[in-house]
């Protein structure tokens, strides 16, 4: 789409919602938000930016194919399930340590990999359906 | 079957590549091949070791938890039975990995062969030593997959395609009835282990399920040894190169259901269902068999019929209690292997020097192969029960087995004898023929195959011989461990070459003579039987086209009619089923209920119902695409304000942005697609049925979240998460912490078909894309 006033309100939007989803990535677990919330709006944020501009100078942007963000969310998510096995405990059992009282645990890191995932695979989606005329 | 008895030319790539004799050892041996031949050897070796422990009574078992919580083990018995067993299947294999490492030599496909054959014997005597029924299960389909494998191995061959295919249906649907009857078993005789269920063969013969557990396990059975009316895949198997035949027929696949029917023999034996099934179906097997055999020119198809043959008359004497009959069994089954193997190996020297196996066109190939002359001779001497061969004694057990079967001497001695005497007609042709029947039209000279072709067969045919010579030694080594397994019960064996002239002696002259007289008159019994096939109104291989041609017209027919490529119609089929069986259901247990504490609906939400409302009456309304996305979004921002209104912000926050990427979504597909008219336009009429489904649907649904209202409802759940959140996930939002802790597996799951299901919508497009562009 060609819209100087899209094109120049995107620029702000886009960084201000990827910066939102983090913050609701990371929230997610004490108040509502979470990865997959965070992953919608991360997605939204890159389909705007696409939108504004066009999918070549998202997918450049990104740098990576979003269905390999996808996998590497997978990755990320069974790779947070496999921490356990280290202490003998059943796949997927939750770790936490506090350095400096600032929690942090498996769930964050299986959360990030939904959040990945999430992005990867509805952008992948998009940008097929945009691609495809 | 008719195409199966053609006299055919050997196809060119089943011919080992090099066909003069050169014996120069090293060349082009495949070195898989010795490593399946060393191991064998070794494993072979070991069970020998085992013997004297065995035969003294000593069993020995291994035992790993598999899955504990299920009480399964992988567990392993080594008893007389499995012994034999594993001697054969590790023996056998051995020689046949040698004969092969000639046979093969040369062959592009010789690795992919060996490790078929390596997977092939693992999963044969993980078979028979497995102790644990689900793991007996588990090796027995692998050794269903791995002769797929091996079947199937010259694949560019459409008839070894198909007929790897029948074996596989047929062996695997026994298998899963098998596995059926497994389960009952364990649960009637109260464990998982063969071992124990042994004990409990009263309690399980007096139990209600018994029926159905012989039933499954017998269809196990009769499919993977070939038992009549399965029996047609086994003949249709020797698509298979000759080593794989002789390896298959001999010591293994086709033993593995004679093998469930011996082990399960304590357990499952003696009631009539067990000894009426048995002895009628293995009788009617080893003589339709028989004489199918006798109707054959081709030396491979004649000898896969006699294996059918072989396991009939198994199967009939399993069927027995007395001892006597299965001693004669387990004789015979080791007669058997030596001399079937044998023979099949020296079937495959005969193809290879004279390219072809058709009795009619061989003769007089002694003078030019004398050694392999020497080994099918042994062999046919065994297999037609002559003395001082094996066969003799186990020809003559046989028939004093017979006689000593309580209910129906008469019959299984008459079916004996008669499977017999056709035994001594097929060994003729089969053996004495080709070798020294004068005559024979050969296209090329023949010599005499390389050292490990002949040298294999000429072993096994030898062993008939020396272990005949030592009756004693193989009855105490071999036969009455394995019958005592059988039995159940210690049982001592006696072999002798001579037991004196009695019955059985007389009946064996009878059988010699008969079967003589058939050899002599075969060509015109062979006219005789091709009258009689060609007037059969059904045989089973046909009826298996039959069965799998009826199967395929089933599945294109119920696709015509479900799957139209109509998105409209199949949501419409799914939501009008859905309305009826939940509406349906509804109202037949007379269920549909108004809450009894109704609280009303404050005004503010009965806004957002109305709203709601207006939004999905659009889609029926308009005839503007754009329009009726717009009023779906207005039902789903509707519905994430309800959320909102219940105190679920996390739920809420997810549905509205679902609903916005939906939007844009299906926005940007709007642009792509064509204008809305024609066929792909549902029209006034068309729209309001889909009105009616929709409301139709809604109502149900409706009605169930009422009566579901009127439950008294239990929030053991919800404060089960609200107490556990914090202490032990660290977590104040329940949604999240039931995502990413609680019920992680669920989400990881979910995550993976997102993106399954992304991926597989971007390939399609892409596909698509790049056929519009090519």
């Amino acid at each position: 789409m060609n819209s100087i006033i899209l094109g120049a309100a995107a620029r702000f939007v886009v960084a201000l919602m990827l910066t939102f989803s983090i913050y609701l990535l990371i929230r997610g677990h004490n108040a509502p938000g979470g990865g997959f919330v965070g992953g919608l709006v991360a997605a939204a944020a890159l389909f705007l930016h696409a939108i504004a501009n066009d999918v070549a100078a998202t997918r450049k942007m990104l740098r990576v194919d979003p269905h390999v963000i996808a996998a590497l969310g997978i990755a990320v998510a069974i790779a947070a399930g496999l921490i356990a096995a280290f202490a003998s405990e059943p796949f997927l059992t939750g770790f936490w340590m506090f350095p400096g009282g600032l929690p942090l645990g498996t769930p964050l890191m299986f959360d990030a990999g939904v959040y990945l995932a999430v992005v990867g695979a509805v952008t992948t989606l998009v940008f097929a359906l945009e691609e495809d005329a | 079957m008719s195409k199966l008895c053609a006299p055919r030319p050997l196809p060119a790539a089943r011919r080992p590549a090099v066909a003069t004799a050169d014996t120069a050892v090293g060349v082009g041996r495949h070195p898989a091949g010795w490593l399946f031949v060393a191991v064998s050897l070794a494993a072979a070796t070991a069970a020998a070791a085992a013997i004297p422990d065995v035969s003294g009574g000593r069993i020995f078992r291994v035992a790993v938890a598999w899955v504990p919580s299920l009480g399964i083990e992988l567990s392993f018995l080594l008893d007389g039975l499995s012994l034999l067993m594993t001697l054969l299947v590790t023996g056998i294999g051995a020689l046949v990995g040698l004969y092969s490492l000639d046979y093969m030599r040369g062959h592009a496909g010789a690795g992919r062969f060996f490790v078929y054959l390596i997977l092939f014997q693992a999963s044969m005597l993980g078979l028979v030593l497995a102790d644990n029924v689900i793991t007996l299960f588990v090796f027995w389909e692998l050794t269903t997959v791995a002769s797929f494998l091996l079947i199937g191995f010259d694949h560019a061959s459409e008839t070894a395609r198909r007929n790897a295919w029948q074996a596989l249906l047929i062996t695997a649907a026994g298998g899963l009835a098998l596995l059926a009857g497994l389960i009952l078993l364990a649960g009637a005789g109260g464990s998982w282990e063969l071992s124990a269920l042994t004990k409990a063969g009263a309690a399980v013969r007096e139990h209600p399920h018994y029926g159905a557990i012989l039933a499954l396990v017998l269809i196990g059975a009769f499919t993977k040894s070939a038992q009549v009316p399965f029996h047609f895949w086994l003949p249709n198997a020797m698509a298979a190169p000759t080593p794989i035949s002789a390896y298959l027929h001999s010591a293994t696949m086709v033993k593995a259901g004679i093998y469930l029917l011996a082990r399960t023999h304590p357990v499952l034996s003696g009631t009539p269902e067990w000894i009426w099934t048995l002895t009628v179906v293995g009788a009617a097997t080893a003589l339709w068999a028989s004489l199918m055999a006798l109707r054959q020119t081709d030396l491979k198809l004649a000898l896969a019929y006699t294996t059918v043959m072989a396991l009939g008359t198994l199967t009939m004497f399993l069927g027995s209690e007395a001892s006597v009959a299965l001693a004669a069994a387990i004789t015979f089954l080791l007669v058997h292997a030596l001399y079937k193997c044998a023979l099949f190996l020296v079937v495959g020297c005969i193809a290879r020097e004279a390219g072809t196996r058709d009795t009619e066109q061989l003769g007089g190939l002694a003078r030019a192969m004398p050694i392999t002359a020497v080994a099918a001779a042994a062999a046919a001497l065994s297999m037609a029960g002559f003395p001082p061969f094996l066969g003799f004694i186990g020809k003559e057990l046989k028939y004093e087995g017979a006689l000593a079967v309580a209910s129906e001497p008469v019959f299984v001695a008459a079916a004996a004898v008669a499977a017999n005497a056709l035994m001594v007609a097929v060994a003729g042709i089969v053996a004495v023929r080709p070798f020294f029947a004068r005559g024979g039209a050969l296209v090329r000279r023949p010599h005499e195959p390389p050292l490990a072709m002949w040298l294999s067969p000429l072993i096994l045919a030898v062993l008939g011989l020396i272990l005949g010579l030592v009756p004693p030694v193989v009855a105490n080594g071999l036969i009455q461990p394995a019958v005592s397994a059988v039995q159940g019960a210690p049982e001592s064996v006696k072999l002798a070459l001579w037991h004196g002239i009695n019955v059985p002696l007389m009946l064996s002259v009878l059988t010699i003579v008969i079967g003589l007289g058939l050899y002599i008159s075969h060509r015109r019994m062979r006219a005789a039987l091709s009258v009689l096939v060609a007037r059969l109104p059904m045989s089973g291989d046909r009826s298996y086209d039959r069965v799998k041609d009826g199967v395929l017209w089933l599945a294109e027919r119920q696709t015509r009619i479900l799957q139209t490529g109509s998105l409209r119609r199949y949501l419409k089929v799914i939501f009008t089923v859905a309305a009826l069986s939940v509406g349906g259901t509804l109202v037949a247990k007379d269920a549909a209920r108004w809450p009894a504490d109704w609280p009303g609906v404050p005004m503010h939400e009965l806004g957002v119902l109305v709203l709601i409302a207006g939004g999905a009456l659009l889609p029926i309304l308009t005839a503007s695409r754009l329009v009726a996305i717009c009023g779906i979004g207005v039902v789903g921002s509707g519905v994430a304000l309800i959320f909102l209104f219940y105190g679920a912000p996390d739920v809420a926050i997810t549905q509205l942005l679902v609903e916005v990427l939906f939007l844009v979504i299906i926005a940007v597909i709007l642009l792509k697609l064509p204008r809305f008219v024609g066929a792909t336009h549902p029209g006034r009429g068309g729209r309001a049925s889909d009105g009616a489904v929709a409301v139709a649907t809604g109502a149900a649904i409706a009605a169930v979240l009422l009566a579901v209202l009127d439950a008294p409802m239990s929030d053991d759940l919800s404060r089960f998460y609200a107490a556990a959140s914090v202490p032990d996930a660290y977590g104040r939002n329940i949604v999240n912490v039931i995502l990413v802790d609680f019920r992680a597996l669920d989400t990881l799951g979910e995550i993976i078909v997102v993106t399954a299901a992304a991926l597989g919508v971007y390939s399609l497009l892409k596909l698509r894309t790049q056929r519009r562009d090519g």
